[in-house]
C-alpha cells in the first residue's frame, strides 16, 4: 500500500444534479462529428471529402505540424459534411453512420514482442495518438519524444463529475491492457492516481504505480498528482492519458479495432434525470440529452457544456460529444439582473467568502447559473489563490509574469507544470472576475511559439 | 424592482457609444452596476461564478469601519464638552453623539465627494469601469484627520491622494502606497499645524472655546514630552481610556474595542489578512518588551520613562490599532506572499514603536512605517518569490545529478 497524498487546499463546489448509478445504452445515432477543437494546438488538413465512406478507425484529418498525427472516425458511414466557420476554420467533419457499424482491422502485434515504435505506429495510424497528451503545454505528445513518465489519473474529483470506478466497471481488461501499452513509450514508470477509500475496478489495477490522493478537487487533476509524484523540471515531458481513453487504447490492442465507446455523465441540475449514457464519441448531445433537459420557464434558457462547469467547453443542443468527453452539464443561464445584488445575502448563491452565508451549510448543493456576478476589474485580493492550487507556485506571479510576457519569469514561476484546468477554482473564487484559464493558456501557446 | 429597470433600459442608449450623452458611457455604467449587478455571463473559462465581487469586499471594509466612526462621533462630542467643561453634556450620550455628528458629517461627505468626483473623471477619461476602490479610502481618510481640519485641505489631500497615489499608477490596484495614508502624510507635510500639537484632536480648541487650563493633549504627545522628565505622563488617562476610546486623538482611531469590532468583521469575512493583523501586533509588542528590558537595566537616573511604560500600552495608543486592522492590511499595497505578509507586517508595528520612543520629535510612527513598508513590500516579496525559484531549480539539479 502506497502512502497517501493528502492534500489541503482546492475546493468541492456541491451542485444539484449528480448522475445516478445507472447506465443507459444510447441508441446508435444518424450522424457523429468529429472536431478539431477538442485539441489544443493543432492545424486540421482533411483527408476525406463529402461523399467519402469510412470505416470507424479511418482517418479523417491531421495536424498539419505533425502530419503523422491522425484523427480517426468514431464509426463507420460517409461523411455527410464537412463544416466550417469564420475564415474557413474547421469545426466538424460530420459522417452518416451505416446501419452495420464496419471496423478498420489494425494489425496488432503481441505486447511483449512489440517495441517503442511498434506501439507508436499502431496508435498513430488508428488515430488514437491525439489521446496522448504532453505536459508541459497540454498539447498532443510529440510521437518522437521518450517521456520520463506517463500519468493517468483515476478519478475526477470536478463539480458532478462522473464516479470512473462505476463508469469503467467493465473496462478492467481494457484498461490494463491500456498501461501496458504506454508503459512501452516511457522510459519511466506509468503512474495511476487514485482517490483514497475508492474501491472499485480503478483502485483494483496492479499494473501501474498506485498513488492515493486524498483531498478536495483540484486532487484528481493529472497536473495536481504530477506536481507531488515527480514533477515536469525545465526540458523534461510527461505524458497524461485520460482513465477512459486508457481503456480505448486498450480496446485497440486487444481486438484490433478502434471502438471510442465511452460513457458519459449527463449531470446539472436542468437535468431531469441524471445518469450515465454508453455512447460512441463524437455522438450529437440531442441523442444524448434527448428530452432529458428540464421544461424552461419563458425568458429562461440553459447552457450546454460539455465537460464540467470550470473546465468544460460551451456548446449547444446541435453540439456533440467530444473525443475525450467524460461529463455533459446543463445549467441555467444567468443573463439576469440582479437588484443590488452585491449587498443582498443571496442565500440560494455560493461563495468562498464568507460575507456570503454559504459556509452556514456546507453540504447544501446549489442551482448555480452562469452569471459573472460583477464586473472586470484588476487583481485587488492576494493571498486567495494560494487555496485553491495545491502546488507550490505563486499562481498570482505567474500570472502577472504571463500578462507581462516574461518568458524567463513564467518558467521560473512553472508554467511548465500547470494547463488552464488547475487554475480553473482561481477563477471561479476571483471576485475581480478575470478570465484567469484563457490567461494562462495565452502563456502556454506564447511558450511554445517563443521556444519553437 | 421591474419599474426601476425598465427606466434604467430606456436611458442606457443614451449612454452608450454612439448615444447622446455616450461621453458618460464610464458614469451611467457605475450607477447602473451599483442598482444592478449586470446580466453578463461567463464566456469563456469556467462557467459558473463565485458571487463574491469587489463590492463586495469593498462594502465589507466600509460596514468594518462603522463602529469606528460612530464611535469617533460620539468621542468628539464628548472630547468637546471635556474641554469646555460641560458635564451636563458629557454624561449625555445623544448630545455627545449629534455633536460630534454634525462636526464629522461634512468631512465624510467632502472626501467622498471629492474623491469619486475625480475617481469617475478619472474612469471617463480612461473609458474604464469606475472601480469601488474609493468607496473604503473615503471613510478612511476622514476617521484619521483631526476633527477640525479645514475642509478645504481635506479637499486638497484627497485629491492628492486620489491622483499622485492612485490614478498616476493606472487606478484601484495598481498603486503603490495606500492613499488614505497618503492624504494624511499630505496634511502632515503641507499644513503640519492642523494635524500636530495639543490642540488640534478636540473640537473648538482651535478657536478657543476650551476652558483655561485644559490641555488637549492625547496620551501619545504627553508620553513623548514626559520620556525624560522622570516620571511617565500619561495626560491622565488610563489603560482602560486609551482601550475604551475616550482620549483626544483623529476621529475614529482612538477606540481599540470599535476597531476590534471590524477587525473581527474582517478576519472573519477573510476580507483582511491575519498575517498582517497578528504580526503587526506581534511587532509592536516585541520592540515595546525589548525596550522595557533595556530600560530595566539602564541607570533609573537618566532612563528614558517612555521605554518603560508597559509594552502593550504601544497598542492602545494613537493609530497603532487602526493602521493595524484598516491600512496595513490594504491587499493592493501590502505585501502580497504569505512569507511576506508576516514580515512586512511585523516590520510595521517594530518600526511603528521604534520611532515612537526613540525619536521624541515625532510622535506618531505608525503612518509613515505603513507607507514605509508599503515601498518596501515589493522587495520582500521579490525574495520570497525567488525563494519559490530557487526551489524549482535545484529540484532540476537534483534530477540531473
Amino acid at each position: 500500500m502506497s502512502k497517501t497524498i493528502k492534500l489541503k487546499r482546492g475546493l468541492d463546489i456541491k451542485l444539484q444534479g449528480e448522475a445516478e448509478r445507472n447506465i443507459v445504452q444510447a441508441a446508435q445515432a444518424e450522424t457523429y462529428a468529429v472536431s478539431p477543437l477538442d485539441f489544443e494546438w493543432v492545424v486540421p488538413k482533411l483527408l476525406v471529402r463529402e461523399g467519402d465512406a469510412v470505416m470507424a478507425g479511418s482517418p479523417l484529418m491531421f495536424d498539419k505540424n505533425r502530419p503523422e498525427v491522425l484523427f480517426a472516425s468514431p464509426v463507420s458511414g460517409k461523411v455527410s459534411a464537412v463544416v466550417r466557420g469564420e475564415k474557413r476554420k474547421l469545426l466538424n467533419v460530420v459522417i452518416e453512420a451505416d446501419a452495420r457499424q464496419q471496423y478498420e482491422q489494425f494489425d496488432v502485434k503481441p505486447l511483449d514482442r512489440s517495441t517503442k515504435e511498434d506501439v507508436t505506429e499502431v496508435l498513430l495510424k488508428s488515430g488514437l495518438w491525439p489521446f496522448i497528451i504532453q505536459r508541459p503545454y497540454g498539447i498532443i505528445a510529440n510521437p518522437q519524444d521518450t517521456p520520463k513518465a506517463v500519468f493517468i489519473s483515476g478519478f475526477d474529483s470536478a463539480p458532478l463529475a462522473p464516479d470512473m470506478n462505476f463508469a469503467l466497471k467493465d473496462q478492467s481488461d481494457n484498461i490494463r491492457k491500456g498501461i501496458d501499452v504506454l508503459k512501452k513509450l516511457t522510459s519511466g514508470k506509468v503512474h495511476l492516481g487514485v482517490r483514497a477509500n475508492d474501491d472499485g475496478v480503478i483502485s483494483m489495477i496492479t499494473n501501474a504505480e498506485r498513488h492515493v490522493f486524498e483531498g478536495p478537487h483540484p486532487a484528481g487533476n493529472v497536473g495536481v498528482q504530477i506536481h507531488h509524484v515527480d514533477p515536469v523540471n525545465k526540458g523534461e515531458t510527461v505524458w497524461t492519458v485520460d482513465i477512459q481513453n486508457v481503456a480505448v487504447i486498450g480496446r485497440l490492442f486487444n481486438n484490433g479495432t478502434v471502438d471510442m465507446t465511452r460513457v458519459v455523465a449527463v449531470t446539472g441540475s436542468e437535468i431531469e434525470k441524471p445518469c450515465y449514457i454508453r455512447a460512441i464519441a463524437g455522438a450529437p448531445l440531442q441523442s444524448v440529452l434527448k428530452g432529458n433537459i428540464k421544461k424552461q420557464a419563458e425568458g429562461d434558457s440553459v447552457r450546454i457544456i460539455c465537460g464540467n462547469v470550470l473546465t468544460g467547453r460551451k456548446t449547444s443542443e446541435d453540439g456533440y460529444v467530444g473525443y475525450s468527453t467524460n461529463q455533459i452539464t446543463v445549467i441555467p443561464e444567468g443573463d439576469k439582473y440582479e437588484f443590488i445584488g452585491w449587498a443582498m445575502p443571496r442565500f440560494g448563491k455560493f461563495s468562498v467568502s464568507r460575507s456570503y452565508f454559504s459556509w452556514i451549510c456546507p453540504n447544501k448543493r446549489y442551482r448555480l447559473d452562469t452569471n459573472l456576478n460583477g464586473g472586470h476589474r484588476p487583481y485587488i485580493l492576494t493571498g486567495l489563490f494560494e487555496k485553491y492550487l495545491p502546488m507550490d507556485i505563486y499562481p498570482l506571479y505567474l500570472l502577472k509574469a504571463i500578462l507581462a510576457g516574461d518568458i524567463d519569469k513564467m518558467e521560473n514561476l512553472g508554467i511548465y507544470e500547470v494547463v488552464e484546468e488547475d487554475f480553473a477554482l482561481c477563477e471561479f473564487v476571483d471576485p475581480s472576475k478575470n478570465d484567469i484559464q484563457k490567461t494562462v493558456r495565452d502563456g502556454i501557446n506564447l511558450m511554445i511559439k517563443e521556444l519553437n | 424592482m421591474n419599474g426601476l429597470r425598465k427606466m434604467v433600459d430606456r436611458m442606457k442608449p443614451t449612454f452608450e457609444k454612439g448615444g447622446r450623452l455616450g461621453f458618460l458611457h464610464s458614469t451611467f455604467d457605475a450607477f447602473e452596476t451599483f442598482l444592478f449587478v449586470p446580466k453578463d455571463v461567463t464566456r469563456r473559462g469556467t462557467h459558473i461564478r463565485d458571487v463574491n465581487d469587489t463590492k463586495r469586499v469593498m462594502i465589507v471594509v466600509v460596514l468594518a469601519l462603522i463602529p469606528a466612526m460612530l464611535f469617533g462621533m460620539y468621542n468628539t462630542g464628548l472630547q468637546h464638552f471635556r474641554a469646555v467643561a460641560d458635564v451636563a453634556a458629557q454624561g449625555d450620550l445623544w448630545q455627545c453623539f449629534w455633536y460630534g455628528f454634525i462636526k464629522v458629517l461634512p468631512l465624510i461627505l467632502v472626501s467622498y465627494i471629492v474623491g469619486l468626483g475625480v475617481e469617475f473623471i478619472s474612469a471617463q477619461i480612461r473609458g474604464h469601469e469606475v472601480n469601488e476602490g474609493y468607496l473604503v479610502s473615503g471613510l478612511l481618510i476622514p476617521l484619521i484627520m483631526p476633527v477640525d481640519v479645514p475642509l478645504w485641505m481635506l479637499a486638497v489631500a484627497v485629491i492628492f491622494a486620489v491622483v499622485i497615489g492612485k490614478e498616476v499608477f493606472g487606478g484601484t490596484g495598481m498603486n503603490i502606497f495606500n492613499p488614505a495614508l497618503l492624504a494624511r502624510a499630505f496634511v502632515f507635510f503641507a499644513y503640519t499645524p492642523f494635524i500636530s500639537g495639543d490642540k488640534v484632536w478636540i473640537s473648538g480648541m482651535l478657536k478657543g472655546e476650551a476652558v483655561d487650563g485644559f490641555s488637549g493633549a492625547t496620551p501619545l504627545t504627553t508620553a513623548t514630552e514626559s520620556a525624560m522628565s522622570g516620571a511617565l505622563d500619561l495626560g491622565g488617562y488610563s489603560a482602560w481610556d486609551m482601550f475604551v476610546g475616550t482620549i483626544p486623538g483623529s476621529i475614529g482611531e482612538t477606540s481599540v474595542i470599535a476597531i476590534l469590532l471590524g477587525a473581527a468583521l474582517l478576519l472573519f469575512t477573510g476580507v483582511a489578512s491575519w498575517r498582517i493583523m497578528t504580526s503587526v501586533f506581534a511587532g509592536g509588542l516585541l520592540i515595546g518588551l525589548l525596550f522595557n528590558a533595556i530600560a530595566a537595566g539602564a541607570d533609573p537616573e537618566t532612563v528614558n520613562m517612555y521605554m518603560k511604560m508597559p509594552a502593550y500600552y504601544h497598542l492602545l495608543m494613537g493609530g497603532f490599532a487602526f493602521g493595524a486592522v484598516f491600512m496595513a492590511t490594504d491587499p493592493v499595497t501590502a505585501a502580497q506572499t504569505n512569507t511576506g505578509k508576516v514580515i512586512c507586517g511585523f516590520l510595521i508595528g517594530a518600526i511603528a514603536v521604534m520611532t515612537r520612543i526613540v525619536n521624541p520629535g515625532y510622535p506618531e510612527g505608525m503612518m509613515l512605517a505603513i507607507l514605509f513598508m508599503n515601498a518596501l513590500a515589493p522587495l520582500v516579496d521579490h525574495y520570497v518569490v525567488a525563494a519559490n525559484i530557487r526551489r524549482r531549480n535545484s529540484r532540476l539539479k537534483t534530477v540531473n545529478v
